[in-house]
């Protein structure tokens, strides 16, 4: 078991609702150990807070395994904090020093207004889903699963770039608060699949519009989204949702 | 010996399904469109249902507490899904499924229900890939599967360490469609907090949209609940923190049976505690059994580091007792045996509260494979461990990287430590073979019902429940109910019965708010945790489980007199959520005792040291415990005991060996 003995001053931005301002608070934080998660690190700030008789840092998360992709720090101006390839939750106190001052923000973009405190409200993302981000099959449509062999190198592409968490760090890091790498992401898994042809350009096209609706900004190759993401998504993904996107617009038939 | 009937379908056990599929009552499609059906839960099962459902025509509501239905705690199930698909030609088939998952538990499941599971199994697999779930393949293109717990063959597919993300957002996205077509209106951030019963029936809900804390009243003339386990009674889980127990309870309150609530998994291998601020545990796949071997060093309190600890000084405690599985034995065989291990003093770690799982055996064989593919037939030790890391990587990576983060160890150099962890609880609401509970109306799927796994779930199996139930079970059994149901004009939500559930809702949002104690919530979730994990966790005994109920009870007087919640009732206040759930927890805790200790025997997951084998195994009754017990609540926190008699007539019940 190890015993905490690290001090810290903790400057978080608390807002009570998206009708007011917000401001960075200052807490000092005591006896924090090195093994905690960040988000224990804050269970502790709450527990304090509760303790004097304050209201807590309202903060998204759940599954605290880095998976379900609610967690959403801005820590030191960076989402997901200063390690590379993890979420909030999977970031522990012991890539941060004694005596360290931590700054802790919600993500900033339009398409995400705050909700309160460090919560924001991503429901941009599931619109953009359901715009076409699936492949219409009902249930109990399907073929035998072997019948349509799928080369390994092209499942595991897909895979990869199925492998994004929603979390919103792409959007929060980029300065045009685009949504490019989260979108292309889900572009280019069903872009790879054999499953993904026939929606393919129609796809494109739907989610494509529905990113612009939501107010996301444009990319301009910055790659900093690339560089932020927990999970290690490609730009590669971009420049695949580039070209199918010109393809639909010059050479598909099927305008959306 | 039963007092309530499970409506399992008359005939052959291998036809009962396929005859009810084609005589059960159907809905026409005009119909279907003013049919109104209400799914809480947005995971594998409630998702999938939704979709199904909608897709069906039906007009369908989807509620989730989370802030989008992708984040259920279903994206966080690692290794994998069962399907008889029989692709590695081992031998495996529908039968084989069945009585595997029978059999894992330990002989308390219902037959009827569970070979249902095995036959729509394979279908999961195919409508799965179809919606462009990327499961893992083989070079030649073909599905590619592994092994688990408590079988003797490979029927697990699997997309890394990542299987349940993937199958979720397949689900998701076939939910989402169906959301951008009108066709379900989803309801993000709403916890529900009460059902709605008008003449016996359940005909709505109450929510809680979670932003405004606005109070909602929604009709459905059928109401599902797919709202996940209550493995969060112990505070420290691998469930999510948001993970409750809720909407199940209040359904319970309204009349809906409680089945078999002392029946939790604790999972074997999970990364060990490291303090007192740990706020959840963290699972290592099942999988990692496959090529990991578990081990302790066979001298009490050694505390070599692994490395030093010679070969002929380990005992491979698995391999050694359960030759047959070795380091495969069920999960609830496998946590015991380490809790044995541990408390006899030869624990590891600096806790001593764990076991290492090791895997240079295995390293070193596929390094070995490796450098032969290569034309290397005579590798050193060094190359095979280099090209094996690789291998390990590919398989295992995510689930490798994330130890490495929590524990600041290098698994690749050195082994895991782990130790067992609340994972899953069998037990849940009582539901029929039409997965409908015991209100009618309410139906309930995935692992908030208790129907498939008996007293011990296998692993890769909760995945292919969760799925079963929503896109082929209840999609056909809710019609049944439905078809009757047609008549029924959309009740308007000022009817009396939406008053009274909303106000005894709002009553108890209130009375927490009002309490202003001294103790925030998670003060008594630790407390409750603490007296669950000590008194009705791997091992429990009559005198334990009699000196829990006294404690739950008072710290359930202690909670509604002395909690704090800040904040009010009208704003996100993620406190006011936490103590509505806590104070579903605390009740639920006081019956899952009450039921081990009514439950005089040991089997799977539920195991009372007053009921062992002379080596330690479980020792079932099955003269006298051969039942479901399904409680019902009684004013004034009481339970009332239903047996639903399990009649074995395909299966011979044996003792469970893994020797």
């Amino acid at each position: 078991m190890s015993t905490g003995n690290m001090n810290l001053t903790l400057k978080v931005w608390r807002q009570k609702n998206n009708k007011t301002k917000g401001a960075l608070v200052d807490y000092k934080l005591a006896d924090i150990s090195p093994d905690m998660s960040f988000l224990e690190m804050f269970d502790v700030l709450n527990e304090q807070l509760i303790n004097k008789g304050e209201e807590p840092v309202v903060f998204d998360h759940d599954c605290r395994e880095g998976i379900c992709g609610m967690c959403s720090m801005f820590i030191n101006g960076r989402p997901h904090g200063p390690k590379d390839l993890v979420t909030t939750c999977q970031l522990h106190m012991r890539s941060f020093k004694d005596g360290d001052t931590i700054v802790v923000e919600p993500w900033r973009a339009a398409a995400f207004p705050v909700v309160k405190d460090l919560t924001v409200d991503r429901s941009a993302f599931d619109r953009v889903i359901a715009a076409g981000g699936f492949i219409s099959v009902n249930t109990g449509n399907a073929q035998d699963a072997n019948n349509l062999p799928i080369p390994k190198m092209q499942a595991d592409a897909a895979f990869e770039a199925a492998a994004c968490i929603g979390c919103g760090a792409c959007v929060a890091t980029c300065k045009n608060a685009s949504a490019m790498l989260f979108v292309s992401a889900k572009i280019s898994q069903l872009a790879l699949l054999p499953q993904g042809q026939p929606e393919r350009y129609r796809r494109v096209q739907s989610m494509v519009a529905q990113m612009d609706a939501e107010g996301f900004g444009n990319c301009t190759n910055t790659g900093a989204c690339e560089a932020e993401c927990p999970k290690g998504i490609s730009l590669e993904n971009i420049a695949r949702m580039n070209r199918d996107f010109a393809s639909a617009k010059f050479v598909s038939e099927e305008t959306v | 010996m039963s007092d309530i009937n499970s409506n399992i379908p008359e005939g052959e056990l291998t036809s009962k399904w396929t005859k009810y599929k084609s005589s059960v009552p159907l809905v026409n499609p005009s119909n279907k469109r003013t049919i109104e059906v209400i799914i809480v839960g947005s995971g594998l099962a409630g998702a999938s249902a939704a979709a199904t459902l909608a897709e069906m025509g039906y007009k369908v509501k989807c509620f989730c507490f989370q802030d989008s239905p992708r984040r259920a705690h279903s994206i966080a199930a690692q290794g994998g899904i069962n399907a008889a698909k029989n692709y590695q030609n081992d031998g495996d088939s529908v039968y084989r499924l069945f009585y595997d998952t029978i059999k894992g538990g330990d002989y308390r499941a219902r037959e009827a229900n569970v070979h249902r599971l095995a036959e729509v199994s394979a279908n999961i697999i195919d409508q799965c890939v179809a919606q462009g779930v990327p499961l893992a393949r083989e070079y030649g293109g073909l599905l590619d599967n592994r092994s688990f717990g408590g079988t003797q063959v490979q029927r697990t597919f699997y997309a890394a360490g990542q299987t349940g993300q993937q199958l979720l957002l397949g689900a998701y996205s076939a939910l989402e469609r169906q959301i951008g077509m009108g066709k379900v209106e989803m309801y993000t951030r709403h916890e529900m907090l009460e059902v709605v019963k008008i003449d016996g029936k359940a005909r709505g809900i109450i929510a809680r949209n979670l932003i405004t804390g606005e109070i909602e009243r929604h009709f459905g003339h059928a109401v599902v609940l797919g709202t996940g386990g209550y493995g969060n009674v112990f505070y420290l889980s691998t469930n999510a923190m948001g993970s409750n127990v809720t909407a199940a309870w209040k359904a319970h309150k309204q009349g809906a049976y409680f089945a078999n609530p002392c029946y939790t998994q604790i999972h074997p291998t999970c990364i060990p505690v490291s303090g007192d601020h740990q706020s959840k545990l963290t699972l290592m796949s099942e999988s990692l059994r496959n090529d990991g071997r578990i081990w302790v060093p066979k001298k009490k309190d050694d505390n070599r580091k692994a490395s030093e600890i010679p070969e002929d000084e380990r005992d491979y405690y698995l391999e050694r007792r359960y030759p047959a599985f070795g380091n495969l034995v069920p999960r609830d065989v496998a946590s015991r045996a380490a809790k044995e291990r541990c408390d006899a003093g030869y624990g590891v770690g600096a806790s001593k509260l764990a076991v290492y799982l090791d895997f240079k055996a295995n390293t070193e064989r596929y390094g070995k494979i490796e450098a032969s593919k290569a034309g290397n037939h005579n590798p050193d030790k060094e190359t095979c461990m280099r090209l094996g890391t690789a291998v390990i990587k590919e398989k295992y990576g995510n689930l490798f990287d994330m130890y490495a983060q929590i524990t600041g160890e290098n698994p690749y150099e050195t082994p895991m430590r782990i130790y067992p962890a609340v994972h899953y609880t069998m037990g849940g609401l009582w539901v029929d073979y039409n997965l409908m509970t015991s209100v009618p109306g309410l139906y309930c799927t995935g692992e908030a019902n208790f129907s498939d796994h008996g007293a011990n779930r296998l692993g890769a199996s909760a995945l292919m429940q969760g799925l079963a139930d929503g896109y082929f079970v209840l999609p056909y059994t809710i019609g049944a109910y439905l078809s009757k149901e047609i008549s029924v004009k959309a009740i308007p939500t000022d009817h009396p019965a939406f008053v009274e559930a909303e106000e005894r809702a709002v009553g108890i949002l209130n009375t927490l708010i009002n309490i202003k104690g001294t103790k925030s919530v998670d003060h008594f979730h630790k407390r409750l945790g603490h007296i669950m994990w000590e008194k009705c966790g791997m091992a429990r005994n009559e005198k334990g489980l009699k000196e829990a109920i006294e404690e739950i009870r008072a710290l359930r007087h202690e909670f509604w007199s002395d909690v704090r919640v800040p904040g009010t009732a009208d704003e996100l206040n993620t406190e006011l959520e936490k103590a509505g759930r806590v104070a579903d927890f605390i009740e639920l805790g006081e019956l899952m005792c009450i039921d081990a200790l009514n439950r005089n025997e040991s089997c799977g997951g539920h195991f009372r040291e007053e009921y062992q084998t002379e080596e330690g195994e479980a020792l079932r009754d099955d003269v006298d415990y051969a039942y479901v017990a399904a409680w019902e609540f009684k004013e004034g926190v009481n339970f009332e005991l239903h047996k639903e008699e399990l009649k074995f007539e395909n299966i011979k019940v044996a003792q469970r060996s893994y020797k």
